[in-house]
């Protein structure tokens, strides 16, 4: 019987990608082992291996075919003595092909999961979110033509924009040029701006993270690429001790105009050495500023805002979004200002404070919340340094009851700090204690099982939400 | 042992062919001008760093205090080298930088003691001082973060495409450090143009380089990436001179970077907290016996018949600064309390 060969994932949440290639004809024989086909996301591209021995009977979906979801059959494989009038006969238990990482794509993956995420429910698109995008950016005109794009494309636009506006402006890091991004986010760039401005480095985070901060000490402009926040751990000591410190230490000569960037947080199945939040690490340090958008909008704003930013900043993303669309204003300049928190949906009765990923669980909930009756008001952070306490204890005056979402540790976090706020300046408001939903206190476990456990959840989210609603 | 060598050149580069930077045997005399300025720019570090000294010691300078005493020779030959634009970055001993660097005595001093006519404003201190004016990077605790930093103004030279080139000082101890070597390689794989001075004064706060280096020959650090490097008698300003000639050259022609090990000593003790029990007071005696900075430039003056008169006048006139500068910094009042929450932001 005929053996189907599926679409297979790259990665435990890819959901479809591109056939970019057939390497076989139909007819040809195969053995186990045999590149068969070419398949890519806008992430990297891999070659499919066929598990399975006998002769391509049919491709099922020719070569340049996008979007093929995971596990649709892409071609039939004969075994011996079978014929192509055995084709239509119904297979037998389909079998995914292997996949096979070429030895390039195998060292950045080693350092770079590769993960699609869910998709992203932006507020506007939200089932049954009635009050969606109460509060708009004020910045936009109306009748501003909106433009669906990722998150990762969003990134991109906000640095080849800022950097045709200011010659000053360069990215460096690793995979950055030639390899086109380890999440293609710097795609293109290169293209565009050429080697001089579009820099890869060697795997030597302490060493360009200090060569970023000096060149703009020195007056440039640069946009260092961590490949992930992870690997920053190593850059910490120039982050901190060069860029933070200086424009204090010198009496405000001299500082750095410099822009740190890359995913943060945990991404799908690579274990406790990448999945850390650092959003309560870097919020913590004066003299930097924090940004950890969730929108695409919002990422390609921030974005922009934070280059042209005389001071450090530390823009961290989440590799789970990257693939998330979403619509951005077509504006020819979007700069959202730093700082500034956003009411994404308005409820009366319980405040949900999130950013980054932490958006995804908020607002879930809200939806599940108000099947029950809750209505909550969910607010975006987006900044975490400075924090707009303004708008979190506002709402809370309104609602007198809070809720924070985070995927950090819970000791010293983001939401502690939040829930201090909300004591020092809406104690008389509360009605009832602050809660706090976060990563479990445990280094990312690998197990499937563990790492969903580990990560908050909308059910925790709800669960909060209605216990200081005592409900 | 290392600094009572005669000024030894040597090439360590691996094959660099014609593009070889060359050494010298024995360096070529100053004129009678260079003399002078070498000999009153050492003499204004040595007085600087005795009062700074006698001041910590009063208490009117706290926290750390690094001296520079023994080194001069290091940064005014090499500042006689450099052309303005070019820049220059170091580590926590830094106040020796600073005045080579033409930054104001009372400016340095007034930090030193916390004030607010500091150049930061009185909220650096002795190890974080920066001019922007006179390009001046800086002053860094952080044993070894100013190599990085230093190869970060290089890179902007180079994207710039200016002919400037950035010195970046550092010890023997900090040579031991992880991102020196990885400036190392970027430095010579985009050919930035910046001059690593390792000032070996043997001594990593009270580890000798014997104890914490498998490698002493600091010239040879940069092997590995083909970055030549030259060892050079720091405690002879000539020979520092014409090694920052040939290293500048190499930097202005688009070489890549240079690597220069001083071979100096310091005189005091790592920070004035220093018991010293490390070394024996009869080492110290016999380099500033022997190999003193400031004598051999004031014995080949004399020798020159140069006046006694003439020497005393520029004694003097060293003296007054400092002792000027002494009393601003303890004149001048603190920063005021509105200043702990300015520079945080811009």
């Amino acid at each position: 019987m005929p053996i189907q060969v599926l679409m297979p994932a790259l990665s435990p949440t890819m959901e479809k990608g591109n056939l970019s290639k057939w390497l076989k004809k139909e007819g040809e024989a195969i053995k186990s082992g045999d590149v068969i086909a070419e398949i890519e996301t806008d992430k990297a591209t891999m070659e499919v291996e066929a598990t399975d021995e006998g002769t391509l009977g049919k491709i099922l979906i020719p070569e340049g075919t996008a979007d093929v979801a995971v596990n649709t059959p892409i071609a039939t494989i004969l075994s011996d003595g079978e014929s192509a009038d055995d084709l239509g006969k119904a297979p037998a238990a389909p079998k995914a092909a292997a996949v096979a990482p070429d030895v390039a794509q195998e060292v950045a993956e080693s350092r770079s999961p590769v993960g699609e995420g869910k998709p992203m429910i932006s507020a506007p698109a939200a089932p049954g979110a009635p009050k969606a995008a109460a509060e708009p950016d004020p910045e936009v005109p109306e009748g501003t033509e909106m433009v669906t794009m990722t998150i990762r494309e969003a990134l991109r636009d906000a640095m080849a924009e800022e950097m045709r506006r200011d010659p000053d402006v360069f990215v460096m890091g690793e995979e950055v040029a030639e390899y086109q991004g380890a999440y293609k986010v710097t795609q293109g760039l290169l293209q565009e701006f050429g080697a001089k401005r579009v820099i890869d480095t060697p795997i030597t985070e302490h060493g360009f993270a200090g060569i970023g901060v000096g060149a703009a000490m020195a007056g440039l402009k640069p946009i260092v690429e961590f490949m992930t926040f992870n690997f920053a751990m190593q850059a910490m000591d120039q982050i901190i001790n060069s860029a933070a410190k200086t424009l204090y230490m010198s009496g405000g000569q001299m500082g750095a105009s410099i822009v740190f960037r890359g995913p943060n947080g945990a991404a799908a199945r690579v274990g406790a050495q990448h999945s850390q939040d650092y959003s309560a690490w870097y919020s913590q340090v004066p003299g930097l500023k924090v940004i950890a958008p969730y929108s695409a909008a919002d990422y390609k704003g921030l974005l922009k805002a934070a280059i042209r930013d005389p001071n450090p900043v530390i823009f961290l993303e989440n590799e789970m979004l990257y693939g998330h669309s979403g619509e951005v204003p077509k504006l020819d300049d979007y700069v959202i200002p730093i700082g500034k928190a956003r009411i994404v949906r308005s409820g009366a009765h319980v405040t949900i404070v999130s950013w980054s990923n932490g958006m995804t669980y908020a607002l879930k909930a809200a939806d599940e919340l108000a099947k029950e009756g809750i209505e909550a008001e969910v607010i975006d952070l987006r900044t975490l340094r400075p924090m707009d306490t303004d708008t979190i204890v506002a709402s809370v005056k309104k609602t007198g009851r809070a809720v924070t979402v985070e995927e950090g540790w819970q000791q010293n976090g983001v939401g502690a700090e939040i829930a201090t706020r909300i004591m020092e300046h809406a104690f008389d408001y509360l009605d009832a204690p602050v809660g706090r939903v976060s990563g479990k206190d445990v280094p990312m476990p690998y197990a499937a099982n563990l790492e969903k456990l580990a990560l908050p959840s909308v059910a925790e989210v709800v669960a909060a939400a209605k216990a200081v609603c005592y409900r | 042992m290392a600094a009572a060598k005669k000024s030894v050149t040597k090439e360590t580069g691996q094959e660099k062919g014609q593009d070889k930077a060359s050494g010298a045997g024995s360096p070529p005399d100053f004129t009678r001008e260079q003399e002078l300025r070498a000999l009153r720019d050492m003499l204004l570090i040595r007085r600087f760093e005795e009062k700074a000294g006698q001041l910590y010691g009063m208490g009117a300078i706290g926290g750390f205090c690094h001296l520079y005493i023994g080194q001069e020779a290091i940064v005014v030959g090499m500042q006689m080298a450099l052309k303005q634009g070019d820049q220059v970055i170091t580590g926590y001993r830094d106040h020796g930088h600073m005045l080579a660097c033409g930054m104001e005595a009372n400016g340095v001093m007034a930090e030193l003691t916390g004030r607010q006519g500091g150049y930061s404003k009185g909220k650096g201190g002795s190890m974080h001082m920066f001019s922007k004016e006179k390009n001046f990077f800086g002053g860094h605790g952080i044993v070894g973060a100013q190599v990085s930093l230093g190869t970060g103004l290089a890179f902007a030279n180079r994207y710039r495409g200016n002919d400037f080139v950035s010195l970046a000082y550092f010890g023997d101890g900090a040579s031991n450090q992880g991102q020196v070597y990885e400036s190392f390689n970027m430095a010579e794989l985009w050919k930035l143009p910046v001059i690593y001075i390792i000032e070996n004064n043997r001594y990593a706060m009270g580890t000798s380089v014997t104890r914490a280096s498998a490698q002493t020959d600091f010239s040879k650090r940069g092997i590995s990436f083909n970055i030549p490097g030259e060892q050079i008698d720091g405690m002879d300003v000539r020979a520092v001179k014409a090694a920052g000639d040939r290293a500048v050259a190499w930097c202005r022609a688009g070489k890549g970077p240079f690597i220069l090990e001083m071979q100096t000593y310091r005189y005091r003790g790592h920070s004035m907290s220093d018991p010293a029990k490390y070394r024996t007071r009869e080492e110290v005696d016999k380099v500033r016996h022997d190999q003193d900075p400031i004598e051999q430039v004031r014995n080949r003056l004399l020798a020159a018949k140069v006046s006694e008169q003439e020497l005393k006048a520029i004694d003097a006139e060293v003296r007054e600064i400092v002792n000027a500068s002494a009393d601003f910094a303890q004149r001048d009042p603190e920063p005021d309390a509105s200043e702990l929450y300015t520079d945080i932001y811009r």
